[in-house]
Order: structure tokens, then sequence, then C-alpha cells
């Protein structure tokens, strides 16, 4: 890894970071047992877990409708689940079988 | 834009300011995006002349009046980084607790405007000139420029936004001013037009904006020790491109002001023997005595610094080089050492150290007289260098 570190000369200043040209790690290695599962049934497309996700692993549709979760992306914090108004998101245990994008069956 | 530097012919206006004013006046003319401020003593009136011009429609800057200065430099780093021009003001306690951001602005380059009003740090509290409250900042990695009177306090305003934004610089800025000593006194200022200013200023473009959706960015991240050695580097760099920009911005705001600067003010330093070097106020009063000293035929001269960061040593060398006797008057201390000015100094001089004396004068605000001066010009002159630290006018 080392022989691809960059010079100072050679990365832009102030740490700026072009989000499309860096490896994006994927932090859904990081969830500790829970991982957020939603029931699109009560959901009523606020949006709040999409603005306030850290790690931008809510997906949504067409600017305005929730589509489901990210799982390479989510680190399992639980802020969707907490803030959601509608306890439409819930935190459910790593090894329960879910639909895609962690859609309850 | 072609710009000579033919000395223009001038007709310009010139108004009875305070420093303060005066630097209002050039914020006012720069019209920044953003100012995000907190009022603190002797700040206030810069920024209280400003909120005004902006009330009555003078400028179109976004005034954020916020709760702290830690707030003010947050708002400030957060404007700057969606590509705002961004200033801010402060002094003293309000400097110190600005100090994080302002490594913080430093760091992630975004080149904010600082307008201080040089004041002493608690405790004792106390609201008069000395400059513990810059050298606070002194390695944070902001360019530090200290004025001598109201008139500078205006030009370096004007000029501070395109040394900050310069695209090899892009570091925070202060236009550091003696509390009270300037920002209080009025004395008359030569002001440029408006669109004048405007035009020597003009736009300003971040290369790389927080809100430009389409070319999504991270600012501030966190760096590992694998790479945060190379952004400090880079600071260094960014420091050491400052000379030249600085000089090329003096040139071609004498071009059109008629006013010529330089980082560093040699007064009758020609044919010198003997120097004092200062920063701010104070070297107008040295100037005095050093034109009473030249009617004696003493060889005295001084050096006023004008740009203790980046210190252009070359430049200072230059100066001192070949005199016999240099006193370095610093307005700070670093307790348990030598000020810092004389620290430069003396790491700049270190061949002909022994020739070096450090004072301290004026903490607190206390009066520098020009009989104390002479004494010590006349130091020099007689030979009592002891190279001891010195206290100018202190009960001992």
């Amino acid at each position: 890894m080392s022989n691809s570190l960059k010079k100072y000369s050679e990365i832009l200043v102030g740490g700026t970071v072009i989000a499309k040209e860096v490896e994006q790690p994927e932090t859904g290695s990081w969830r500790l047992g829970l991982k957020p599962e939603v029931d699109l049934d009560k959901c009523v497309d606020c949006l709040l877990c999409w603005i306030n996700c850290p790690d931008t692993a809510v997906m949504i549709n067409n600017d305005s409708d929730f589509t489901g979760f990210d799982y390479t992306y989510c680190k399992g914090c639980e802020l969707c689940a907490e803030i959601c108004p509608t306890n439409a998101i819930q935190m459910v245990a790593e090894d329960k079988p879910v639909a895609e994008f962690g859609r309850k069956k | 834009m072609n710009r000579t530097l033919e000395k223009p012919s001038l007709d310009f206006e010139t108004e009875l300011l305070t420093g303060a004013q005066a630097a209002a006046h050039a914020m006012r003319q720069v019209n920044p995006d953003v100012v995000s401020v907190y009022p603190i003593t002797p700040q206030t009136p810069i920024i209280q002349t400003f909120s005004q011009f902006v009330a009555d429609g003078r400028a179109t800057t976004e005034m954020i009046n916020v709760e702290s200065e830690h707030s003010a430099m947050s708002a400030a780093i957060g404007a700057a980084s969606a590509g705002a021009r961004t200033a801010t003001a402060t002094a003293s306690q309000g400097l110190a607790l600005m100090i994080e951001n302002i490594y913080i602005a430093a760091s992630m380059r975004l080149p904010i405007v600082l307008a201080i009003g040089n004041r002493a740090l608690s405790a004792p509290i106390n609201i008069h000139c000395d400059h513990s409250d810059s050298m606070l900042a002194r390695d944070s990695g902001v360019i530090q420029i200290y004025v001598e009177n109201a008139q500078e306090a205006y030009d370096y305003m004007i000029m501070a936004s395109r040394i900050a934004e310069y695209k090899d610089v892009l570091l925070p800025i202060m236009i550091c001013q003696d509390g009270f000593t300037i920002t209080h006194t009025a004395e008359p200022v030569s002001l440029l037009d408006d669109d004048s200013v405007r035009e020597f200023v003009g736009d300003y473009h971040i290369p790389y904006s927080l809100l430009n959706l389409d070319r999504p960015v991270t600012q501030g991240p966190f760096d590992m020790p694998d790479y945060y050695f190379e952004h400090k580097r880079q600071q260094q760099e960014a420091m050491e491109q400052v000379p030249a920009v600085l000089e090329a911005i003096q040139n071609e705001y004498y071009a059109l002001s008629g006013r010529q600067y330089s980082s560093v003010d040699a007064y009758r330093m020609d044919d010198a023997d003997y120097a004092i070097v200062i920063l701010g106020s104070a070297a107008g009063t040295v100037k005095d005595v050093v034109d009473k000293l030249r009617d004696e035929n003493k060889k005295a001269g001084v050096l006023k610094i004008r740009s203790f960061r980046p210190f252009e040593q070359e430049k200072i060398k230059y100066h001192l080089s070949q005199l016999k006797g240099i006193a370095v008057l610093d307005r700070s201390m670093s307790f348990g050492s030598y000020g810092p000015l004389y620290t430069e100094i003396s790491r700049s001089m270190h061949k002909s150290k022994p020739f070096l004396q450090n004072y301290i004068y004026g903490l607190g605000g206390r009066d520098l007289f020009p009989d104390q001066i002479k004494k010590v010009y006349h130091d020099l002159l007689t030979g009592d260098i002891t190279g001891d630290l010195r206290y100018i006018g202190l009960r001992e």
C-alpha cells in the first residue's frame, strides 16, 4: 500500500477530497450485530432517515420515495430507527433474513 | 488588466477616520459575501461601523451576529468552504476563544480576512494594547500583517483579500492594528473610490466549493498518520509563496493608490549603524526619535516589520547584517524565554547575535515615550548590550 502514497505536492490542499476520486470504504462491515429493517406500509416518505443518515446508506427514488437501505455502507448506527416518526424502521438481528434493501417480508 | 508602476495622478478623498473606521470603510468597499462577528473591545468600532454600512445599504454583505468568537470563526469557515468571500474581526479574549478555529481555517486553506484590534490577554483583565493576542496565532498558519496607523490599516484591509485568495496561497490573513492607539485615534486617511477597490479586489472563486453539487467534495476530513504530515508541509509551501505574492499585490496597489508598501519598512536604514526593530504603531514614535538623533549626527534607524508571518528572513537580514547594534522591542512576552520578535531576529542574525538586545515594552497599554526610546539608542551607541531581557517603563 505504501507505494501508492502520494507526495505533498501531488494531493489537493486543505484535505479536500473529491467524492468520485477516492475509494469508498465499505463501512457495512462495521455493524455490530444489528441492521435496520423497514415496514414500507408504515413509511410516509418524510425522508428524515435519508437526510440524517451519516453514510448516505438510505436509498430513495425520484428524489422523493424511500426505497430501503444499502447494507454495503450502513454502519448500524440506529439513527434512522431512532428518528423515524412512524416507527417504520426497526433494528433487527444481523442474521435475520430480510427482503431486498431491508424491506420487511 | 495591465497595471504599471507609474505613480498615478491622485485625486482621492481624505477623511478624518480612526483605524477602526478606516478598516470598516475598506470592508465596505471590498464588500465581502459574509461577515460573521462578535463584538469585543477594542475591535468593536470596526464591526459597529461596518454593520452600519450594511444596515444603510452601502454594502450587501450577509452579516451573521453570532454568540461568541468561536462561533464567529466557525460560521466563517462554513461560509468560506461554500465559496463566500468571508471576513471577521476580533481581539484579545475573543481571539483566544477563536484560536482553535483559526488553526482549522488555515489548515483547510480558507482565505478568511481577520481584522484585529490588538489587546492584552487576561489576567488581570486589561482592555489596552499589546500583541499577546495575535501572537497566540503565530504558529496557526495565518498570515500576519502589523500596521502602524489608520492609513495602513485601510490599505492592508483592501490588499488582504487579494493576498489570502491568491491560488498558491489560500490562507487566512490577520491585519493587526494596535488597540486604541490605532483603532480609536482619528487621523486623515486617504480613501480610494469604491469602484476602484472593487475592480482591484475582483471576484473570488474557491477552487472546490462545498455547495457545488455537480462536483461533490468533502472538506476538512480525517487524516491518518499517512497524510497529515503532507498536509502540514503544504501549509509551509503556501507561506513560502506569500512574500512574492505580497510584493506583487503591494506594487499593484501602489499603481492604484500611490502608496508604496513593503513587507518591511526600513526608515533611515541605508547608512545606519544602530537600529530598533519593532511591530505596529510604536514604530511611528521611534521614527520621530530617529529623526532627532540624526540631527545630532547619530546613525540611527528603525526597521518596522509588517509581515510577521511569513517572517521574511532574507529581506530582514539584508537591512540588519551590517549594523553595530540592534534593539528588538517586543510588545508581548514568551514567559521563560525572550520576546517572539527577538527570537525571530536572533535566529535570522545568529552570526551577529552578540549585538542584539531584547526589550519588552508597552504590555497592557503602557505608553512608550520618546525619552525611553532615546535611552534604548543610547544603550546601543554606548555598547551597553548584555543580551539579557530588559523592560522599558517597568517599575523594578
